[in-house]
C-alpha cells in the first residue's frame, strides 16, 4: 500500500500550499503519474479519499493525468515510446533510459 | 456547506442559497502552480545520503526482492564468509519483527533494524536516522535489507551505489517480466536457491534471457546462499566495487 503513503506526503504538501494561500477549501488536486511510476491510479484514488477525511481536501476531486513511457536509446540516439516491458528500440538496442513515466507529481492545486 | 463550490459557510455567512454568490470567498477559486515530485523529499535526502557515504569511502548496498526469496540468508553467508576482510554495518528493514535482525546479530557486524509497521519500503530519511544511530565511523560496507516486496522499494532511492536484486528459484523464470521496474533499477540480480534447480526443473537459461530483456546492463550471479554455492563470483563483484569506491568515489556499476 504504497499509495497510502504517497498520498500521505502529498497531503501534507497540499495542505500546506493551502494554509500559505490562506484557503478555506480544497477543491481538485491535478496530478501526473507516470505508466512506469509503480503507481496505481485507482490505488491512490482509494488513498486519496481515505487521507483527505477531515481535511479541507474533504470532498475534493482528485484528477490524474496519465503519462506515458518514453525511452532514450544510448545507441542511436533516438526518442521511442515502448511498446512492451522490454524497452527494445527499432535499433534492435536495449540499451535506453527512461525519460519519462516515472512521475509521481503535484501538478496543481484549485483552492478557494 | 456551499452545494457550489463545496466552502464551508457556516461560520462566515448565513445566506440563502440563490447561488448568485456575492460573498466574496465564493468564485474566488483559483488555481495554484504546484509542480513538485512527491518523492522530491526522498529524493532530496537520498542526495544527502549519497554524499556523506561517499565522503566516507563506504560502499552501501540496498538488497531488494520478495518476501522469502533469501536476503537474510544471502547477507548473513556473506558476512560470515567476507568479515574478515571488511567492516560491514547492517540496516533491515521489516514489516513487523526483528527476527532478521536477530539472525543477522550472529555476525560480527553492528545491525539496526527499522520495523516499518505498515510501510512496505524503507525511505532515505530512516536510512538516514538508521545510520546515526549505527555509526559510521570505521565502515567499508553498508548492507541495507529492504523490505520483501517487489513494487514500492523499486521508487525510493536510499543513497545506494548498488541495487542487487534476488530472484529465487522458487518464484518462476517470468518475474522479472511480471516487475520489470524493479528489475530495470537492478546493478546486480542474484538468482537464488539455486541448489533446487532441479527439483523445480528450474529453467536457468530462460530465467537470464528475462532478467537481460529487462536488465540488459546488470550482473547476473547465480547461487545458493544456504547451501554456499557461487557465493565467490559475488565476493569478487563485492571486493572490486569497494575497490573502484574508495578510488573513484563511484561504485564502478
Ligand atoms: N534451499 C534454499 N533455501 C534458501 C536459500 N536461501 C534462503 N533459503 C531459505 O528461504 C527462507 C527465507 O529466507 P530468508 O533469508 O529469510 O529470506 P528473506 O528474503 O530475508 O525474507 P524476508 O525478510 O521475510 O523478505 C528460509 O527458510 C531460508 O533458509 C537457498 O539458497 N536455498
Ligand atoms: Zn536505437
Ligand atoms: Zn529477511
Ligand atoms: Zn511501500
Amino acid at each position: 500500500m504504497h499509495e497510502i503513503s504517497l498520498m500521505e506526503e502529498t497531503l501534507t504538501i497540499i495542505l500546506e500550499t493551502a494554509q500559505k494561500e490562506n484557503a478555506v477549501k480544497i477543491h481538485r488536486l491535478n496530478m501526473r503519474i507516470g505508466a512506469v511510476s509503480g503507481v496505481v491510479p485507482e490505488a491512490l484514488q482509494f488513498a486519496f479519499d481515505v487521507t483527505t477525511q477531515g481535511t479541507i481536501a474533504a470532498d475534493a476531486q482528485l484528477n490524474i493525468e496519465l503519462v506515458p513511457t518514453l525511452c532514450h536509446c544510448t545507441e542511436c540516439n533516438r526518442k521511442f515510446a515502448p511498446i512492451d516491458i522490454i524497452y527494445q528500440c527499432e535499433c534492435g538496442s536495449l540499451n535506453n533510459k527512461i525519460i519519462q513515466g516515472k512521475e509521481i507529481e503535484i501538478v496543481s492545486l484549485e483552492i478557494s | 456547506m456551499c452545494g457550489q463550490c463545496g466552502c464551508d459557510t457556516t461560520e462566515t455567512l448565513k445566506h440563502e442559497h440563490e447561488h448568485e454568490h456575492h460573498h466574496h470567498h465564493r468564485h474566488n477559486h483559483r488555481l495554484v502552480d504546484i509542480q513538485q515530485s512527491v518523492l522530491h523529499k526522498n529524493h532530496t535526502l537520498a542526495q544527502g545520503n549519497r554524499q556523506e557515504f561517499t565522503q566516507r569511502n563506504l560502499l552501501v548496498l540496498n538488497i531488494l526482492s520478495s518476501p522469502g526469496s533469501g536476503k537474510t540468508t544471502f547477507i548473513e553467508k556473506t558476512l560470515k564468509t567476507t568479515e574478515q576482510q571488511f567492516n560491514y554495518g547492517v540496516i533491515v528493514g521489516d514489516l513487523a519483527t526483528d527476527n532478521d535482525a536477530q539472525r543477522l546479530r550472529s555476525t560480527k557486524a553492528p545491525v539496526i533494524q527499522i520495523t516499518t509497521g505498515d510501510i512496505c519500503h524503507l525511505e532515505a530519511s530512516m536510512i538516514k536516522n538508521a545510520s546515526d544511530e549505527l555509526g559510521l565511523d570505521g565502515l567499508d560496507i553498508l548492507i541495507i535489507e529492504n523490505v520483501g516486496n517487489l513494487v514500492c522499494p523499486a521508487a525510493y532511492d536510499l543513497g545506494e551505489d548498488i541495487r542487487v536484486v534476488l530472484l529465487s528459484t522458487t518464484e518462476g523464470e517470468d518475474k522479472p517480466l511480471k516487475y520489470p521496474t524493479m528489475f530495470k533499477g537492478a546493478d546486480v540480480v542474484i538468482i537464488n536457491k539455486i541448489d533446487l534447480a532441479e527439483v523445480l526443473e528450474w529453467q536457468e537459461d530462460l530465467a537470464r534471457e528475462n532478467i537481460q530483456k529487462i536488465a540488459p546492463n546488470a550482473l547476473i550471479l547465480a547461487v545458493s546462499a544456504r547451501k554456499d554455492t557461487g557465493m565467490s563470483a559475488w565476493y569478487d563483484y563485492l571486493a572490486k566495487a569497494r575497490q573502484a569506491k574508495t578510488q573513484t568515489g563511484y561504485s564502478l556499476v
